[in-house]
């Protein structure tokens, strides 16, 4: 069934719908970094997300999902692209429909450097390169010694290339997010008449706010600033 | 409403002899033209020009002209059937256009829509999609009472909505894709939302999809184009639909 | 010879019963060896190839479009009537029969027209078992609403679209037999000739219209469901492909043409702008169940109105003459169309029309509007008023229409009997291109009963009759000579259209036919005209022959080639129609001679001499048709003077 243009549109949706669930989780964990606490509670977190079965478990899900939504987008584009071998001269019907629907695939694909990039910097750096460490009181008296993640997202976030890097990439998820919210549930077959103009509005809201709030941790932190 | 009777334009023509010629644009002058004409009385003016001129003229589908018949099917400056949205190439009519304009008109566009010959394409596949599953299997003589079965009013208005597509073939033309999906999920829901259409509803929904990805078609992306390309107004939620009957008809219980 | 129409015994009510139940039967192992060729996928034709296939046959279908389901019954608009008495208002197959007799002037033959409305019911009911959606009311039940003619409510309809989806049902269900391989469809071709071997009609030649190829088809039987002639007229509501090329090869292969002048001329049709002017649309009927149609009193106003001096919504209400309403007080804006349209050219005639061209009268919604309110109107005619819009650029809720009568329906076709055979054995009309069931005149949504009467519920019967006996014919070889020879003479034609070289385009050529009988042979009719008439078509037939122009080769996509054939034919039949209309000298139903009327300006119509069916005979390209008459046999209907005061 994944091998039809129908199966195949819905694999898009549910990988996307997960990374949506993702980038909520993601968010309300990095938010911490504002909690203007010298980065403990964020290297708590840190430390808690690196140790725990279930979220490491999570966590190779939401790369073989990004894996399968890349996969499965250029499995999609390709016979899209075969549909129609010769072109049109004059382009404005497309123009009837949003920008951004039609190119998913350009902004997909600077999400995934910008995911590359990002990856780079904090995840791999963290994972496999020698991290700072750093002590961390534990509730019942005494301290552990955990990886000073803070500390690797603040020396970043001190470039203001870097902070440039992550508004642009933000940008891009932003875009790319206005199309594909609202597209995920019509293609579940979610895009009744009665409330696909709330799914709209939620997607739009997504779209805005989520992305915004991952932007204002690099602005923020490279200003000094906190909660 | 009425500046000027007659217009002149420009007209960039996709000339093609064959379906393996390779095709290419002619530039046409067409001095006086009526504003008061329709689209296919202006490729009329055309030929009759280019006949007299010892030139072949341009070959286009179109039979009824007056919006029902979906035989006509020109991408006119970049859009199905033209500019004016709910209207089908013979329905557009040149007060539209300005004079000194420069219109391009192209055919459809897509792999299952080969060119025959310059505008004229085949558009036999949308065939081969009904034969696959786009009836209710039901011998003449057969049929129950009209009023056996009460069907609520607003089913039947939704079903009839679906039904108003003409086959013309704008969706695919203006999809970036050339998704066939507008076109298939009007037939799938014109049934499923009938009592009628219900005894082959999973089976149907599985062959007409099955049969339009073999054909060709693209994957729907879900842009919107063409909704808003569709002369007769049929809307993107018959694919949102489409998608319930398939996932429904592989998941759900089967036989 | 002597016309045979094979009506059953019996009493009215009881043929079609008897019939059914006494009809020769092909047992379905015989089935399955006879094949059927059906011309044309109208809604005639494709119910008659998916019925026929159902039951067996082995059946090819044929079309010019690029698919059948662009046959030009998709543009039917109002409805079709039923007799099934939902509304509970009276009606029944009696009257059903009885206003469609009356309606058709008294020339149609009662046990056919009978035998229509008798199977009218199952028609809805075939339908809705198909998926048509039907209009419904809130209680989930089918919707009907009136129509031209009638007292009762009994046209059920799909908004502004019933021939569209009726269609759309007769192409599933012909679709489905595709898909069973019981019918083999070909679309973009064009029937050019019928083989008829040894007396029957045993094949056809057909042109690829993408390759040019022709190609030979055999079969145990032919059904011409090949639609109407009203593009004879050049303008007219018909498709641009429209044409009279399969009934008229036919009618030269020795089929009967029935009535040829009886065209119906309908009232509210969109009035023409210019000589480029490629085709009339038409409004539906229906329009006038809301719809009130005037004029201005004064002929001085209505000179205003042409020049843009005043307008519509400043004639105060004595100024107007809504002149149906005042001449046929009964019947109102619903008169049948002929009345409907004569009225109109009268009022037009007393130069009082009022668009630049003075020819169109006012259809006015301002009083439905305000009595039902916008939205009540939007949701009934929402879809005309758009189209109505976009090809005049007028607003209908805010000014009115603007309509004039154009030529719609062709009542006239091929002779047929019960059996729905032509002349030919083996070889049946059916739908529109026969001639039978609307006499002089057809009411408004009853085209389609007719054309799916024929095709679901008639031919399927009827045909076994001819095909018991066929048994033992082998499949139709077509390396017969007959074949050969009528692949010859259709080759022949094509070379000759491309070899003479002169000016004219078939195209110019047809709008010269169209001017002619639009003249002398459209809504009013006269000894006069009609000789002069013959003079000009015998004219224009000699510029044809002698000055056509057509470009390309006949081995190719040509267009301008297809047309010219059914110039050709168009010019022949034009003729016909004309001697036809001479014949005729009483004035009825659509065929108005001037000489024949009462004093009011009604048609007069003659029942001493003017009760028969005309059928013509072909005799050669260069000797006069011959003549048969069928007289009509009133048995239960006493032909009356029509009156809708």
């Amino acid at each position: 069934m994944l091998r039809s243009s129908l199966g195949r549109k819905l694999m898009m949706s549910l990988t996307g719908l997960f990374l949506i669930l993702f980038l909520v989780v993601h968010l309300v964990g990095n938010l911490q970094l504002l909690a203007g606490d010298g980065g403990m509670s964020f290297n708590r977190y840190s430390h808690f997300m690196s140790n725990s079965l279930l979220i490491q478990t999570v966590s190779k899900l939401n790369f073989t999902f990004i894996l399968l939504h890349v996969l499965y987008s250029i499995w999609l584009t390709r016979t899209n692209a075969a549909a129609r071998p010769v072109g049109y001269a004059g382009k404005a019907a497309q123009a009837q429909s949003a920008w951004n629907s039609r190119n998913m695939g350009i902004l997909g694909t600077l999400v995934l450097v910008f995911l590359i990039v990002h990856l780079k910097g904090f995840w791999y750096q963290l994972k496999f390169e020698s991290p700072a460490y750093t002590t961390l009181p534990l509730p019942g008296g005494g301290s552990e010694v955990v990886v000073n993640a803070y500390e690797v997202v603040r020396v970043a976030y001190s470039e203001a290339w870097y902070v440039g890097v992550y508004l642009l990439g933000l940008l891009a998820v932003s875009i790319h997010l206005h199309h594909g919210f609202r597209s995920a549930f019509q293609t579940l077959g979610l895009g009744y008449s009665s409330y696909s103009q709330t799914i709209r509005s939620v997607g739009v809201a997504f779209a805005w706010i989520v992305p915004a709030l991952f932007a204002l941790i690099p602005v923020m932190m490279y200003f000094g600033l906190s909660f | 409403m009425k500046e000027k009777d007659t217009i002149a334009l420009t007209l960039k023509v996709w000339r093609q002899n064959g379906p393996s010629d390779k095709g290419k644009f002619e530039t046409y002058t067409l001095n006086q033209v009526p504003v008061n004409a329709s689209f296919l009385e202006m490729m009329d003016l055309l030929n009759e020009q280019l006949v007299g001129q010892g030139k072949s003229p341009v070959a286009f589908d179109h039979d009824c002209r007056e919006g029902i018949c979906g035989s006509c099917s020109m991408y006119i400056n970049g859009r199905a059937h033209g500019t004016q949205s709910g209207t089908t190439t013979c329905q557009l009519h040149m007060r539209h256009f300005h004079d000194g304009e420069t219109i391009t008109i192209e055919p459809w566009r897509a792999a299952p829509f080969p060119v025959i010959r310059d505008l004229v394409v085949d558009r036999s596949a949308f065939d081969t999609i009904m034969q696959a599953g786009g009836y209710v299997s039901v011998n003449t003589g057969n049929a129950p009472d009209g009023n056996a079965v009460p069907i609520a009013k607003t089913h039947a208005d939704e079903a009839f909505n679906a039904a108003a597509c003409i086959g013309c073939g704008a969706c695919v033309a203006a999809c970036k894709n050339a998704s066939a999906m507008l076109f298939v999920s009007a037939k799938v829901s014109q049934y499923a939302l009938l009592p009628q259409g219900q005894p082959e509803r999973r089976e149907r929904v599985l062959k007409m999809v099955s049969t339009m990805d073999d054909l060709g078609f693209g994957a729907c992306t879900n842009t919107g184009a063409c909704e808003a390309e569709c002369p007769k107004g049929i809307g993107v939620t018959n694919i949102a639909r489409l998608n319930r009957e398939y996932f429904g008809a592989l998941l759900g219980p089967g036989d | 010879m002597i016309l045979n129409a094979k009506i059953p015994d019996g009493a009215l009510p009881e043929k079609w019963t008897r019939y059914r139940s006494t009809v020769r039967l092909v047992s379905p192992a015989n089935k399955r060896k006879l094949e059927v060729i059906v011309v044309g996928t109208g809604l005639a034709g494709a119910s008659a190839a998916a019925s026929l296939a159902e039951l067996g046959y082995k059946v090819k279908a044929f079309c010019f479009q690029d698919s059948p389901r662009r046959a030009h019954s998709i543009a039917a608009q109002g409805g079709i009537n039923a007799a099934k008495n939902y509304q509970n208002d009276g009606d029944s197959v009696y009257r059903l029969f009885y206003d469609t007799i009356k309606g058709g002037d008294y020339r149609a033959r009662e046990a056919n027209v009978y035998r229509l409305a008798e199977v009218s019911a199952s028609i809805i009911d075939q339908c809705v078992a198909q998926g048509v959606p039907f209009a419904r009311d809130y209680g989930g039940l089918l919707d009907n609403r009136s129509f031209g003619g009638t007292q009762v409510s009994r046209t059920f309809y799909a908004r502004g679209q019933t021939g569209q989806q009726l269609l759309l049902g007769a192409y599933s269900a012909l679709n489905r037999q595709v898909a069973r391989k019981q019918v083999q469809m070909f679309a973009r071709h064009e029937m050019v000739d019928v083989v008829v071997i040894d007396g029957k009609a045993r094949g056809i030649i057909a042109r690829d219209l993408v390759t040019g190829k022709l190609e030979r088809h055999g079969a145990h039987a032919v059904v011409l469901a090949s639609g109407g002639y009203g593009n004879v007229f050049y303008l007219s509501t018909n498709a641009m492909g429209s044409n009279v090329t399969a009934a008229w090869k036919a009618h030269k292969r020795g089929a009967f043409f029935g009535n040829p002048c009886f065209t119906q001329i309908h009232p509210t049709c969109l009035p023409q702008s210019g000589e480029y002017q490629s085709k009339l649309t038409l409004m539906s009927e229906s329009l006038r169940n809301d719809g009130r149609v005037w004029v201005p009193l004064r002929q001085e106003d209505a000179q205003a109105i042409r020049e843009g001096k005043r307008t519509a919504a400043q004639l105060k209400e004595e100024e107007r003459d809504y002149f149906l309403e005042r001449k046929y007080p009964a019947f109102g804006n619903l008169v049948p169309r002929d009345v409907a349209s004569r009225a109109a050219k009268e009022a037009c005639d007393d130069g009082r029309g009022v668009n630049p061209t003075g020819l169109a009268v006012f259809l006015d919604f301002r009083d439905a509007i305000q009595r039902l309110g916008k939205d009540v109107i939007s949701a009934r005619y929402g879809n005309l008023f758009e189209m109505y819009e976009k090809i005049t650029g007028d607003n209908p809720y805010e000014v009115p229409m603007k309509i004039y009568p154009a030529v719609h329906y062709t009542m006239g076709g091929l002779w047929v009997d019960y059996d729905l055979m032509t002349t030919v054995p083996g070889l049946y009309a059916i739908g529109e291109a026969n001639f039978s069931d609307h006499g002089a005149n057809r009411l408004g949504a009853s085209a389609l009963m007719q054309g799916l009467a024929d095709g679901y519920f008639v031919l399927p019967y009827t045909i076994g009759n001819y095909l018991a006996d066929e048994i033992h014919t082998p499949s139709i070889p077509t390396e017969h000579e007959a074949f050969a020879a009528a692949e010859a003479r259709a080759l022949e034609l094509y070379q000759k259209f491309l070899s003479i070289k002169g000016s004219q385009s078939p195209e110019r050529l047809h709008r010269n036919l169209g001017k002619i009988m639009w003249e002398y042979c459209g809504m009013a009719r006269s000894e006069e005209g009609l000789k002069k008439a013959l003079g000009l078509i015998s004219d224009l037939k000699s510029s044809f022959w002698s000055d056509l122009q057509v470009g390309g080769s006949v081995n190719e996509f040509n267009p301008e080639l297809d047309k010219a054939m059914r110039v050709a034919d168009f010019i022949e039949l034009g003729e016909l129609m004309i001697r036809d209309a001479l014949d005729r000298k009483e004035s009825c139903g659509g065929h108005f001679r001037t000489e024949s009327q009462t004093p009011e300006g009604e048609a007069l119509r003659d029942d001493q001499n003017g009760n028969y069916v005309a059928a013509w005979a072909y005799q050669g390209d260069s000797v006069a048709p011959e003549l048969h008459k069928e007289p009509l046999n009133f048995e239960i209907v006493k032909p009356t003077q029509r009156s809708y005061k």
